[in-house]
């Protein structure tokens, strides 16, 4: 395991953040960390990244503890935070070139791997040009270049493509799917479940602090078991009744109530004519194959259930 | 795979400070609104003092002789107050974690900011001066007065370049930073810079006799113009050695502690 955390705690103030959270990456794969916002998800990468101290709990990163010997771990990581950090007033290539430098490569070797990271991220036509005019998804790709100069063994990204276009999050995919195959272990945030699902080996999903489910994508989606069947209904008081009499949770739609299904037509049969028997009026009725979103919403709804798989 | 050799020594060390220098200073150079500004300003100022309010103040020499030591002092503060704006965005921008996260000392950025903070104020400062003598300040100094004056000016800017880096570092943003060196230029004006002291009230008279800037543009303004200078540049010594030192001191314990975890 090239990250180990054990037991980690984290307060600001009478906030607990983290209260007891485990994490390992096995070397050369992917781990996302999903959490609805304000779970401690950047607190953990700071955590992980040496820049915060846990108040309890220990970490090791490549067998290097971050606390007691915070240099090493910082010559086998690197971080992209959640805001980019560039110069505006410097140039893709002057900026990818500073970080050579502080990595103590040569001139010449801090611009040839400057040049091939602008290549790499497809930024060879802009490197000349400051910062400040690049786009979003132009200054993501660099600041994920950024990270890659001193060639990492552990990179975290918290939120690597929060608030980018579908095109630049797809480029931004690419480049990160890029770098596992070249055999770097990886540690994302990501508030899009999709995201994890295309990125990740395994998903840890934080809730109040604490790890509430981990698995393989494949894992935490059959946990929530088969298929659903979506029915919606024309007003409130139906999707009360309904709900009452499957005994099935209120899901975000108010109008919608997705209830367990094994995907027969047989299971179909059987939930209409008991809603015809009971007199409820359904509007639409749509079969639904689970997503992380299931996983997400069953666990985070239930509070602090921790589920090991 | 990590093929990158780092971690301490001195060489090091210098190799990271130089390459956080080099980049303050191409940063400072490329920002052409704050550098202009920082030039600017002192300039107008100068001006007004000597075409409008010169005719007024009685100084016992010609205005603009004993002005222009006040101004270069001015300019100075003008200088050092980007600093603290420049540190404070890094600070509070994703930049400082960064460098956090490099096997590097990352006080390397505050030494950055204060040499380009220098340079800059070496700029203003020529360009201040080459205008004062155009508008007709005629300095009686020999070489090693110069030498001297600009020796003293050099550690007045370091130690306010240090102050405002550590403004800058406790800064919880860029606007606040602003704020706070606000402050640090309004010293100037309650000293000897514009006015002789002897026509204050006596609670600003005593006030202004004993902040650090009044011995030091007396010491300069002795320098440049021939007038006595007695003991003040003594004081004036004095006065930059402590500011460098606390200020040093003070910029160097807050990063510590900022970045602490
Ligand atoms: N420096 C801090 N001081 C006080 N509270 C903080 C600090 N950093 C984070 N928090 C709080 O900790 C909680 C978790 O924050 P964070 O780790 O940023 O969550 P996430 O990244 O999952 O959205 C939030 O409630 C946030 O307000
Ligand atoms: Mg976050």
């Amino acid at each position: 395991m090239i990250v180990e955390a054990t037991g980690l705690h984290k307060a600001f103030g009478s906030t607990k953040v983290l209260d007891g959270l485990d994490l390992h990456v096995a070397e050369g794969t992917v781990l996302a960390l999903l959490g609805p916002n304000g779970a401690g998800k950047t607190t953990t990468i700071r955590i992980l990244t040496t820049l915060l101290r846990p108040d309890v709990g220990t970490v090791r990163i490549a067998g290097y503890d971050v606390v007691r010997e915070a240099t090493k771990v910082r010559g086998v990581i690197s971080m992209t935070g959640q805001s980019v950090a560039l110069d505006d007033q410097q140039t893709g290539r002057e900026n990818l070139v500073m970080i050579g430098r502080l990595m103590h490569l040569g001139r010449p070797a801090a611009r040839r791997r400057a040049t091939d990271l602008l290549e790499r991220f497809d930024l060879v036509d802009a490197m000349d040009r400051r910062v400040k005019t690049y786009s979003g998804g132009m200054r993501r790709r660099l600041d994920l270049a950024m990270s890659l100069v001193s060639q990492p063994r552990v990179i975290f990204l918290d939120e690597p493509t929060t608030g980018l276009d579908p095109s630049s999050r797809t480029t931004m995919w690419d480049a990160i799917k890029d770098l596992v195959s070249s055999g770097t272990t990886i540690v994302l945030t990501t508030q899009y479940l999709e995201e994890a699902d295309r990125l990740a080996d395994r998903i840890v999903l934080i809730n109040g602090g604490r790890v509430a489910a981990s698995g393989t994508t494949d894992a935490l989606k059959s946990q929530v078991g088969g298929d659903r069947l979506d029915l919606r209904f024309a007003v409130e008081a139906d999707v009360a009744r309904a709900a009452a009499l499957f005994d099935a949770p209120r899901g975000t739609d108010p109008l919608v109530l997705g209830i367990p299904s094994d995907g027969s037509a047989e299971h179909l049969h059987r939930v209409l004519d008991d809603l015809r028997l009971a007199g409820v009026p359904v509007v639409k009725v749509s079969s639904h194959r689970p997503t992380l979103d299931d996983v997400f919403l069953s666990l985070t709804t239930t509070d602090r259930t921790s589920v090991q798989i | 795979m990590a093929t990158t050799a780092v971690h301490g020594g001195a060489r090091n060390a210098v190799s990271d400070s130089l390459t956080m220098i080099g980049r303050s200073i191409r940063l400072s150079r490329r920002n052409v609104d704050t550098l202009v500004m920082s030039i600017v300003l002192p300039l107008l100022m100068m001006s007004l003092f000597v075409y409008v309010f010169g005719g007024a103040i009685n100084t016992g020499t010609q205005y603009i002789n004993y002005v222009v030591p006040g101004i270069i002092l001015l300019c100075t503060g003008y200088g050092a107050a980007s600093t603290a704006m420049s540190v404070a965005d890094d600070m509070t921008s994703g930049m400082i974690d960064r460098l956090r996260t490099l096997p590097i000392r990352s006080s390397a950025v505050l030494t950055g900011h204060v040499t380009a903070s220098v340079a800059r104020n070496l700029l203003s400062t020529t360009v201040v001066i080459g205008a004062a003598i155009a508008m007709g300040f005629r300095p009686d100094a020999a070489v090693t007065d110069w030498v001297q004056a600009a020796g003293l000016l050099l550690l007045y800017v370091l130690a306010l370049s240090w102050l405002a880096a550590g403004l800058g570092v406790i800064a919880k943003s860029v606007e606040s930073a602003s704020t706070l060196s606000f402050l640090m230029l309004f010293l100037p004006y309650l000293s000897s810079a514009f006015v002789p002291t002897n026509t204050m009230p006596s609670f600003l008279h005593a006030v202004s006799e004993n902040q650090p800037i009044t011995p030091v543009i007396e010491t300069v303004r002795g320098l440049l113009t021939g007038t006595p200078i007695g003991t003040t540049g003594w004081i004036a010594l004095a006065w930059c050695v402590g500011l460098l030192t606390c200020s040093f001191i003070f910029a160097a314990r807050l990063f510590r502690r900022r970045t602490h975890g």
